[in-house]
């Protein structure tokens, strides 16, 4: 079975998730060819990863992502690369295109995948259910089959090659065009992307203390997040809510601060590589998912680990 | 316009999901079922977008979902189809394949379905049912204006949002914060019972998607506490760096 990495790709830049997926398919034995599609690309990236071929579909009208011109042309890619399997980060773009691309092909798709292995000449995929409270296993049986992975899941390994890149010019039509990207906060680091998440919930009592929050956060170089409360209560725009509801989150940090751990922030969460929580109350179930926890006032302990981190950086 | 709202009923997200004892399917006994959350966003934008054209509800599943599709009637749809199942096909692409047929029956300008269903989590309807029709998908949505046959829809990506700009017909997909959805009014509860809603036979597509078996996540065993006091936050630190090696 043959794999494409869909290589993603924004102003330019692949995106880590791509060097992940080179590095799964390489893991898995599979062979590979990667594929990229945008206008002026660092696509030479990828073979610090171990990619040997990697086709550049070059288009200075795909310089930014469409999902229908993008869909056109890597199902092209799928046939002219000889590929069975479209392998993809479960991004924004991931999730967006690869159902298109799914539909293209007569092919089944599983999203946002946190485990695969080789079963005999088969895939078998893990995929959450219910942000995380069920993990399906389940194989596609489409001839071509698109699969979206997780980001942060599989490690991005270093392993050299020379990767050879060929251009292609494209050309396609398409009726959906991305007319700007508008920033949010400055330089703010999405949850789904980030390596450690500092979450705060109900028992901050209110936004003016949120820059425990972002001060804790900007120490760790991490991203914010939010329970369902603090979202709900207006403390907190929605795109940082991490639950069943929000977003399902795969760091190597989780803190929670001020979170009690209910059972639809947990599915969101619990996945997380190491847990840290802080609140008050020691029954409140986010210990019982906890690697470490501190069971006292996050007023009192946030401050100090903000204080220890910044004599430490 | 008259508009589409492809909706699913789900169970709530306080459900503590149980795998039945065969792995293979979850066990629905104790389970209350919703309104997809995501889903109510679409029927409202949907209604305030209608502008004296209609609104359609449609659905696929056994007959439990016509709860589901009442609660959207009574938000202020004006029709509603059920495309009868005796369950929802584990793979997308087969429900997508029913739905296309029946959207195909109608006329619509504009289609929505929630930005994922909270229970299988495919996130894949509203572009597969864009492929399938051949008309643009727009995938979670937080702000839209339709007008003149165009329609500029914001959606969130990571860390900013892109403007997206695309003819009608299209399919949206609706995050939250792209409205605040109307609580029924009783009034609205009683009109809702009055209408027929219309039951569809339709086969769905080939199903390709294969469960192997559910399983539970594994338990993550509580950790260790580190201490009831501030004092416990270098402790705290050098765990993270030395023991975790997380920082």
């Amino acid at each position: 079975m043959k794999a494409l990495v869909f290589a993603e790709q924004r102003d330019g830049k692949i995106k880590k998730t791509a060097f992940e997926n080179v590095s799964l398919v390489k893991k898995l034995g599979m062979d590979f060819e990667c594929a990229v599609i945008g206008d002026a690309v660092d696509a030479i990236e990828l073979g610090k990863y171990g990619a040997a071929k990697v086709v550049h579909y070059k288009s200075a009208k795909l310089a930014n992502y469409t999902p229908d011109g993008y869909a056109a042309v890597l199902a092209d890619a799928m046939a002219k690369q000889g590929a069975d399997v479209l392998v993809m980060g479960a991004t924004s773009m991931g999730k967006d295109l690869g159902p298109r691309v799914a539909a293209k092909l007569n092919a089944s798709m599983a999203t946002d995948c946190t485990h695969i292995e080789m079963d005999g000449g088969d895939l078998k995929i893990v995929r959450p259910m219910y942000a995380g409270k069920v993990l399906a296993t389940i194989k596609l049986t489409s001839a071509k089959k698109v699969v979206t992975v997780r980001p942060n899941v599989y490690a991005a390994e270093e392993n050299p090659a020379s990767a050879a890149v060929e251009e292609v010019a494209s050309d396609v039509d398409f009726k959906t065009v991305v007319a700007e990207i508008v920033a949010g906060a400055k330089g703010k680091l999405d949850v789904t992307e980030a390596d450690i998440v500092v979450s705060g919930g109900r028992g901050l009592k209110g936004p003016e203390n949120w820059h425990l929050i972002e001060d804790l956060a900007a120490q760790l170089g991490a991203a914010n997040g939010a329970s369902r409360a603090a979202v709900d209560a207006g403390w907190r725009p929605h795109d940082e809510q991490v639950g069943q509801t929000g977003k399902t989150v795969s760091p190597s940090l989780y803190v929670a601060v001020g979170i009690s751990g209910a059972i639809q922030h947990l599915a969101g969460m619990s996945s997380s590589k190491y847990i840290v929580a802080i609140n008050k109350d020691p029954e409140a179930p986010i210990f019982k998912v906890a690697d470490y926890g501190i069971v006292a006032d996050l007023f009192e302990v946030v401050p100090r680990m903000i204080e220890e981190l910044k004599n430490r950086n | 316009m008259n508009i589409a709202v492809c909706i699913k009923q789900v169970p709530d997200t306080e459900t503590k999901v149980k795998i039945s004892d065969d792995k293979k399917s979850i066990a629905e006994g104790d389970i209350n079922f919703i309104l997809n959350p995501y889903d109510e966003f679409g029927v409202e934008e949907a209604l305030k977008l209608a502008d004296g054209g209609e609104v359609t509800i449609i659905s696929l599943g056994p007959d439990r979902v016509t709860s589901a599709i009442r609660s959207a009637l009574a938000m202020g749809a004006h029709k509603a189809i059920h495309i009868k199942s005796d369950a929802v096909p584990a793979d997308p692409g087969a429900t997508a394949d029913a739905l296309v047929a029946v959207l195909k029956e109608g006329n619509y300008d504009l289609i929505f379905t929630g930005k994922q269903a909270i229970d299988d989590d495919h996130t894949q309807m509203a572009s597969l049912l864009g492929e399938k029709l051949g008309i643009p998908a727009v995938n979670v949505v937080v702000k839209l204006e339709v007008s003149g046959g165009k329609v500029r829809a914001e959606r969130e990506i990571e860390g900013a949002h892109e403007v997206v700009e695309c003819p009608t017909p299209c399919v949206i997909s609706a995050q939250r914060g792209l409205n605040e959805p109307r609580y029924a009014s009783l009034k609205g509860i009683m009109a809702a019972k009055k209408i027929q809603i219309e039951a569809k036979d339709v086969n769905p597509g080939p199903n390709q998607l294969q469960i192997v078996e559910y399983n539970y996540p594994p338990q993550k065993s509580a950790g260790k506490i580190v201490g009831d006091s501030a004092d416990a936050v270098p402790e705290l630190i050098r765990l993270l760096n030395e023991e975790a090696k997380v920082i």
